[in-house]
């Protein structure tokens, strides 16, 4: 017997699928086919002049040395936002899972974080470390005797927005780890106990290689979310400063975009990160996919 | 049958001649009291008449309403009125999208006298030939802000703050040897050190009289003057004499935490800091160095003005024309200007305001006034014109932070920030010629 279910008729799966495609196509495909065809102009904000340069904007882009700069700066960004948002909800969620009292009490305040938004999980970051009115930035100066200053020190200021962008997507990964975990049967981890095999060699052989989709899913999803989602957390606490050091891609888009109204330019720039993204989601489910065992 | 017809039509043309105001949407970025005065104009002005209904309608930040208000107009749907905030002159004037306020009052016999206005307000939105495009609502300019309290315990007299700058840089540094954390600090490093310390000093910020006579224009602003100036902060950094706080606004919380003793912001932030600093404070020009001929010429503006788009009925015109009348009344300007904190538009408003006594207990406005009054504003000192001037300010944040950070020096800094900004003008003038 097939698994496959099979449709009564050929047209009924397309016609279930359509008004999905439909949202797809407005939200994304056309945006996007927006994006490429912007990207061959300079253009008047209110659309009364258009000016055809062909692939000048992108040229400019390619030159400019700050724009290969902020290349490297949102791959690092993305990667640790992924691996420690990622290890540390493993970590969270490993425990959690154990019988201990209180143990809902725990879920609860750690997955909390996930209902902030982002950009207040930014505000509520830049409070904290202001330099000057931030109570965390007070107690390092006061009792540690280090001067926190994020606004001209570049790689505090990137340590502060990696770590801002991770403590909000741990709740994330923690829910789907503990799931994942709940769901690793428990008669093979007692009968690998059983075999004289301790916690640690039980995790790493049986529970980490089964937590596999789960791992899987989540680093695609951080990746993302490391290079598209974080901008609001920049956005309040250094607007991409100092210099340009938190300067990460999608952050450069938003603002030439939004803020510098060069529409052509950070169109450029769009369709860049797109071709980026869809590489990188290739390449994931091309290479890491095939070590996981569903 | 004939009679219900003719009492129909009659109907129709009383119906007609009682139809409901036009409603005009103004479009604005005010926050808080500010909001609540913006309300309160129109309220007044929609009271005081029966034709027009102006509807207020805030839009978020600066740049969240110039975004709406450019969505708006590709859309066909834009408002009468949007508030654009100063750095977007250049891109507004370029745009083919507007009807200059000089046109709208003429066309509508609005009763409009350019020389009411106070010139360096006008001049920022005016063209060169001082055709106003924009009508100024919200204008503030650059002062030196100075903890009073502390100027006693360093020793200082504290109703003689320093007039020049090198009297000012010996005061920062007792402030900071009376005890003080630092000497000063300064919010917009391109908005008040740069544009302001330019005109002030009768400098040009660009050629082609700061952008107002071409597309082709160049900025200048990393002439000796300014490197001096610049140098000699970044050398004050290094002990924290000077004190870096964020770009933007961000440095206040330095200020009204007593962390230094002299700050930089607009008059805009008068009554911010007179809610937020538990302690004495006074306000006072901008100093100058005396060496350089001609200065202390005038400071320039910040704010927004209110741009009116082509493309309306002649009735919306006629009511927007009115309304702007209405708004440069010198009682309206005065409750304006006495109720938030930015300054009077027309000369009357300052006169009146003066008459009722405000500067008594406010002096801080009235520096502001005298300073933009101080002399007839020349080509350096009318206001900027220059497309992507949002892009140019950044350039000018991000650098002055790698001059900080000691990763540039203060003049290859300088020269980097015009560089690129003039990048930026060539595109924009090859997109608008």
């Amino acid at each position: 017997m097939s698994k496959q279910y099979e449709f009564p008729s050929k047209g009924l799966p397309y016609l279930l699928v359509l008004p999905q495609m439909a949202v797809v196509f407005v939200f994304f495909f056309w945006p996007a086919a927006q994006a490429v065809f912007q990207s061959f102009f300079l253009q008047d904000p209110f659309g009364g002049k258009m000016l055809f340069v062909g692939f000048e904007n992108y040229s400019t882009l390619f030159e400019d040395p700050a724009y290969w700069a902020s290349f490297g700066r949102s791959f690092l960004y993305a990667a640790l936002v992924a691996v420690s948002a990622m290890t540390t909800a493993l970590f969270l969620a490993v425990q959690a899972n154990k019988p201990l009292r209180g143990a809902g009490f725990y879920k609860t305040m750690l997955i909390w974080p996930y209902a902030v938004a982002t950009m207040v999980a930014g505000v509520l970051w830049i409070f904290m470390f202001n330099p000057n009115i931030g109570v965390i930035a007070y107690f390092l100066k006061n009792s540690l005797g280090f001067d926190w200053n994020h606004l001209l020190n570049e790689r505090q200021a990137f340590l502060l927005v990696t770590i801002a962008a991770a403590w909000k997507q741990v709740a994330y990964n923690f829910v789907f780890f503990l799931a994942g975990l709940q769901s690793v049967p428990a008669a093979l981890v007692e009968a690998a106990a059983i075999d004289g095999a301790g916690p640690t060699k039980r995790f790493w052989t049986i529970v980490f290689p089964l937590l596999s989709p789960t791992t899987f899913y989540l680093l695609v999803m951080n990746v993302v979310y490391g290079f598209f989602e974080t901008f609001p957390i920049i956005h309040q606490a250094t607007q991409g400063g100092p210099g340009q050091a938190t300067n990460i891609l999608v952050y450069k888009v938003w603002r030439d975009g939004v803020v510098n109204l060069d529409l052509g330019g950070s169109s450029a720039q769009s369709v860049v990160l797109m071709i980026l993204v869809i590489g990188l989601t290739v390449a994931q489910f091309r290479f890491i996919e095939r070590k996981v065992t569903y | 049958m004939k009679k219900l017809c003719a009492l129909l039509l009659a109907t129709l043309a009383l119906g007609a001649a009682y139809a409901a105001p036009v409603n005009i949407e103004f479009w604005h970025a005010m926050t808080g009291k500010n909001a609540e005065n913006v309300q309160l104009l129109c309220d007044k002005f929609n009271a005081s008449q029966s034709n027009y209904t102006i509807t207020p309608v805030y839009k978020g930040s600066y740049i969240d309403t110039m975004n709406a208000g450019i969505a708006a107009f590709r859309a066909g749907q834009a408002p009468g009125i949007l508030q654009v905030f100063e750095v977007g002159t250049a891109t507004m004037m370029a745009a083919k999208a507007i009807k200059p306020v000089y046109q709208l009052m003429k066309e509508n016999n609005a009763p409009f006298d350019p020389k009411a206005y106070i010139p360096t307000i006008t001049s920022y939105y005016s063209t060169a030939k001082g055709e106003m495009l924009s009508m100024p609502f919200n204008s503030s300019t650059a002062v030196m802000y100075y903890n009073k309290d502390a100027f006693r315990k360093a020793g200082l007299d504290p109703e003689k703050p320093p007039v020049t700058w090198p009297e000012f840089f010996e005061v920062a540094k007792k402030l900071k040897a009376s005890g003080m954390e630092g000497g000063f600090s300064t919010n917009w490093i391109s908005w008040i050190q740069l544009e302001n310390f330019s005109a002030w000093h009768n400098q040009p910020f660009g050629t082609k009289a700061n952008g107002f006579n071409g597309l082709n224009t160049e900025l200048k602003f990393n002439g000796a003057l300014q490197k001096k100036h610049l140098q000699t902060i970044y050398e004050l950094s290094k002990d924290k004499t000077f004190i870096y706080g964020g770009r933007e606004n961000k440095a206040n919380p330095l200020f009204s935490s007593g962390t230094v003793g002299m700050h930089f912001e607009s008059i805009g932030g008068y009554a911010n800091f007179k809610n937020t600093c538990k302690f004495d404070f006074g306000v006072a020009r901008l100093p100058y160095y005396p060496e350089v001929k001609g200065a202390p010429q005038n400071s320039i503006i910040g704010g927004a003005s209110l741009w009116v788009f082509n493309g309306k009925s002649k009735e919306e015109y006629k009511g927007i024309a009115e309304f702007f009348t209405f708004l440069s009344r010198p009682e309206i300007q005065a409750l304006w200007h006495q109720n938030t904190g930015y300054l009077p538009i027309t000369k009357a408003a300052y006169e009146l305001t003066k008459s009722q006594g405000f500067y008594k207990t406010n002096p801080g406005p009235e520096v502001a006034i005298l300073q933009l009054l101080n002399k007839a504003p020349t080509e350096n000192s009318m206001g900027l014109r220059f497309g992507y001037m949002q892009v140019i300010r950044e350039i000018e944040d991000q650098t002055w932070e790698d001059i900080l950070a000691g990763k540039i020096s203060v003049s290859d800094g300088l020269d980097k920030m015009v560089r690129e900004g003039n990048a930026k003008l060539r595109e924009f003038e090859r997109l608008n010629k």
